[in-house]
């Protein structure tokens, strides 16, 4: 990952209406917390994206349910899940599904929360099949790239949240390299 | 000229062939009922196209790349389908090749009836609807609901999709509210597009909750892992995957390509030939059986993840109906590389009109429609629609996958033409008239408008007689009633001298071959030669006044109005005949400069088919739209004070400074329509240019009775556009030429004859 493509990629989110929220992983909680609505359900860092965040310092806050049953998903307003991956130049995330739920949480709610290492950005699509590739070879993954919300104009004009989530929030955790430098205070941008 | 004048002429007790009749009367009503939404819709997205690949760095590349990846897997499709087969019981699924439609029901219907299946919930796939499932389910009570929000509307209004991506562009937000009001009789009807959306995701929410059988099509599917790529926006295919136990997906064979990797280009291509979305809202890649939990909905107490995802099953169920046969059939084979985009649908001048009910075959639509319909269901269907596509060829650079969707239409439309011969009838009487290869029997008109070169010969020959004839009530009358040419149409009116009789007359070249810059044969296209003679003496004027030896010897047509007919066989001896007259020029190192569009797209697109490809490939290479080589000859260094610039002062000599033109359709297909602004800009001309796909003449389209209101919906934007203008209308093509006068009430000119120096 160059810092130009995480850049590309949050430009792309805001061209989408995805807030954005960077800090390094320490930051995580906090800015999970600033963007969740309630009640929110979620599936454990580690357990959905990466398997490198379940020893991060990252963490979700505890008011996020991370063992629902299904009528706590049917109640939330907002679901939180790790992505595997984000594609710089079309501001996607890859979400994989897994038997902790991260599809469910991350559909059948109102507002997504995406948590994303910069290290797992890659430049552009053909970079993220090439790591797709492999793995639905080897593992036989099930993964979604989403971009921005679920959208709709079969009503007679441009709708978020057809069946899916109607917004999209973004926490954006910086490389440890990076963490270091002057700025590592989380800077939520205002959502659109 | 007045054609209303003639109206009533000749009008009897015999009617007009009632099948054109109804043909006209269904697009009159679909104008009328569709045409707007359809409109406003296809035309939104046709402009995204344009601004979304025009944003993508190496967009030709990814076409081409796309195109290989179709090319290969198609090659091995046999070897594909083994291999998938394996992939996917490796993975625990279980993949069914289907035989045709009632194959596939079967099997279907077997998979719901083990799994007690009460309700299914599908997203939208053509596919399914090719095979026409929920009534097959429906007939086993399985109550099957649309989970696409457009498709959702039609299916509560019982109506077809309009379009292949956006099923229900035809429907108005006040129809639909209307439709939900009275469906549902809620205590707030909901009205605006956020309301209605809203409305319809949670009745659809709860019908997905309670559904047994998940159903989706497949976009791509790879065969070296079993992984499926579905594209959606609205998120209703991962709602159909997660929420149910049991996924069938549904695709036809020809969706297979080899490797997970190669569904990258068709990833960024599809969204943006579409819809202009640079990538839809979700691309899912899905390896089923999912490891997602099953939501019980039910018992909603228990945990999300209680590791359920155990009794995940999954079928793959792919379709041949017919598509095998037509992976053997050359000119069929192409459509089988279709990625059902709707780029070809949005491009297209009648489509933007009339929408796809009025292309609907059984299921598939648009330009492409005629292909798959043609490979799945029969020539009969085919033929319904076939004739709406007027081989304009803006869909061919809006394809993706770089299908030739013209020619596809033009090989059919030889086939429906030789199927539906009647060798019986009394053809003969038209043999002096009419010298074509076809067999006897042809559709008069068809016959009449393939043969033009010959009659346009036999017009001039004995004008003026001819053009009092042809424009006399009666005749057009008749003309109508036999041969379905529209009597309100003016027709062209034949010269009584040609271009290379005046050429000949005048002495032949005006620049010495050894004081030449250049040595160019003017071709002396039938419409120029006959017709519109005026537009082939500015093109030699002008070339001469840049120092070009020019010629104007007798050449034969070029095969393009046979070809528009599907009278491929007539359009090949053309072709030839064409080619030995040009060869000694070509030997000779000459240019050939073309004045009409179309045949100069003739030379370049279809000659290639007809011709060796040496041959082809040399004609393409020496021959120029008129305005690319007077541009070429001054980028070359010719002194352009031989041109007309603009003039200069007050009245109405001035307006000659504004130019409004209009581009050929084909013209810019082969990318030759920017030449004349480019050209008229270096001049010092002010330049409008039309944004029309087409002018909806298209050569003999516009005078055929059964599509004459559509030839002229089409061309409403050019209307609006150029309607007020004060500026000089110019126009390359003699079919939008045609057009023009009669919607603007103008004679526009062809660019040359504006820079042309007098004669």
């Amino acid at each position: 990952m160059s810092l130009a493509d995480a850049s590309t990629f949050t430009r792309r989110l805001d061209d989408l209406g995805v807030a954005v929220a960077t800090g390094p992983p320490e930051e995580c909680a906090t800015m999970v917390e600033a963007a969740a609505g309630e009640p929110v359900v979620g599936v454990p860092l580690g357990r959905s994206g990466p398997e490198g965040l379940a020893d991060s310092p990252a963490t979700l806050p505890d008011r996020v349910e991370t063992e629902p049953t299904t009528a706590d998903l049917r109640a939330a307003h907002t679901g939180v899940t790790a992505a595997s991956l984000g594609v710089a130049e079309y501001g996607s995330v890859a979400l994989e599904a897994d038997p902790a739920g991260t599809e469910p949480v991350s559909l059948f709610i109102d507002r997504h929360v995406v948590v994303l290492r910069e290290a797992d950005i890659v430049p552009d699509m053909p970079d993220a099949f090439d790591w797709l590739g492999p793995r639905a070879r080897d593992e036989s993954v099930d993964v979604v790239f989403a971009t921005g919300p679920s959208a709709t104009a079969d009503m007679g004009g441009l709708v978020h949240g057809a069946h899916g989530p109607k917004e999209v929030h973004v926490v954006l955790l910086r490389d440890d390299d990076a963490a270091d430098g002057p700025n590592d205070t989380p800077d939520a941008e205002a959502e659109r | 000229m007045s054609s209303d004048a003639e109206r009533g002429a000749g009008e009897g007790p015999e009617a007009s062939d009632p099948d054109r009749e109804a043909k006209a009367e269904r697009i009159r009503e679909l104008l009328a009922t569709e045409g707007d939404a359809v409109a406003e819709n296809t035309r939104g997205f046709n402009a995204g196209r344009y601004e979304s690949t025009g944003r993508l760095d190496g967009y030709e590349a990814l076409k081409d790349e796309a195109r290989a990846i179709k090319e290969d897997a198609i090659e091995r499709l046999p070897d594909l389908i083994d291999e998938v087969r394996e992939t996917v019981e490796a993975n625990g699924g279980t993949v069914y090749l289907a035989d045709d439609a009632a194959d596939a029901n079967r099997y279907i219907r077997e998979i719901a009836a083990e799994r007690g299946a009460e309700r299914a919930v599908k997203s939208k796939s053509m596919t399914s609807e090719e095979i026409e499932v929920n009534d097959a389910l429906a007939a086993d009570d399985v109550d099957v609901v649309e989970t696409d929000l457009g498709e959702w509307v039609l299916q509560l209004a019982d109506e077809e999709p309009s379009h292949i991506v956006a099923p229900a562009i035809h429907k108005s937000r006040e129809a639909i509210a209307e439709l939900f009001a009275e469906r549902f009789d809620p205590d707030d009807p909901p009205e605006t597009a956020e309301e209605l959306t809203m409305f319809a995701r949670e009745r659809l929410g709860e019908l997905i909750e309670d559904a047994d059988l998940g159903m989706t099509g497949a976009n791509f599917i790879a065969a070296d892992s079993g992984t499926m790529l579905l594209v959606t926006s609205e998120g209703n295919a991962r709602k159909t995957v997660t929420a149910t136990d049991t996924h069938v997906a549904v695709a036809g064979v020809e969706k297979l390509v080899p490797t997970v990797e190669e569904f990258s280009p068709f990833v960024e291509l599809i969204g943006r030939s579409g819809t202009g979305q640079d990538v839809t809202s979700y691309i899912s890649t899905l390896t089923p059986p999912v490891d997602s939990p099953v939501p019980d909905f039910g018992s909603d107490q228990e945990p999300l993840a209680d590791g359920s995802d155990a009794d995940r099953d999954f079928h793959l169920v792919l379709i041949d109906n017919g598509r095998l046969a037509m992976r053997d059939d050359e000119t069929l084979k192409e459509t089988l590389y279709c990625i059902r985009c709707s780029a070809c649908s949005n491009a297209c001048g009648n489509f933007q009109s009339v929408g796809g009910h009025a292309f609907g075959g059984e299921t598939y639509s648009g330009g492409i429609a005629t292909g798959w319909e043609a490979g799945i269901e029969g020539l009969d269907v085919a033929a319904e629609f076939n004739d709406l596509c007027t081989g304009c060829s803006r869909c061919v650079p809006a394809c993706p996958v770089g299908i030739d969707i013209p020619w596809i239409n033009t090989a059919v439309r030889d086939r429906i033409n030789r199927g539906e011969a009647d060798p019986s009838q009394l053809d003969w009487a038209f043999e002096e008239l009419v010298p074509d290869e076809e067999p006897g029997g042809l559709d008069l008109g068809t016959r009449l408008v393939g043969n033009y070169a010959t009659l346009a010969e036999w017009g001039h020959k004995t004008a003026p007689v001819a053009n009092r004839l042809a424009n006399a009530g009666p005749v057009r009358a008749l003309a109508e009633r036999v041969a379905g040419i529209d009597r309100r149409r003016d027709l062209p009116e034949f010269a009584r001298e040609s271009l290379v009789e005046w050429f000949d007359a005048r002495g032949g070249p005006a620049v010495p071959a050894d004081e030449a810059t250049r040595e160019a044969v003017v071709y002396p296209d039938t419409a120029t030669n006959y017709v519109d003679v005026e537009r082939g003496k500015a093109t030699v004027r002008a070339l001469e006044a840049l120092g070009v030896h020019v010629r104007v010897p007798d050449l034969p047509g070029s095969g393009r109005p046979p070809l528009s007919q599907g009278m491929v066989a007539t359009a090949e001896a053309a072709a030839e005949d064409l080619y030995a007259g040009l060869a000694p020029h070509l030997d000779a190192g000459r240019d050939v400069v073309v004045i009409e569009p179309s045949d100069l797209a003739t030379f370049r697109r279809e000659y290639e088919r007809f011709l060796p490809s040496e041959s082809s490939e040399r004609l393409a290479d020496a021959s120029y739209d008129a305005m690319e080589y007077v541009f070429g000859l001054l980028e070359n260094g010719a002194d352009p004070a031989g041109l007309r610039a603009p003039s200069e002062g007050t009245g109405p000599v001035a307006s000659g400074k504004r130019i409004a033109y209009h581009p050929h359709c084909q013209a810019r297909t082969v990318e030759v329509g920017e030449y004349a602004t480019a050209t008229f800009e270096r001049l010092g001309y002010d330049v409008r240019v039309s944004d029309t796909e087409c002018c909806g003449m298209a050569g003999s389209f516009g005078y055929k009775t059964d599509y004459y209101e559509l030839s002229v919906d089409v061309g409403e934007p050019l209307r609006e556009q150029f309607g007020d203008t004060d500026r000089t209308v110019v126009a390359p093509g003699t079919s939008c030429t045609e057009q023009l006068d009669a919607l603007l009430d103008a004679a526009p000119r062809h660019p040359i004859e504006v820079i042309a120096p007098r004669g």
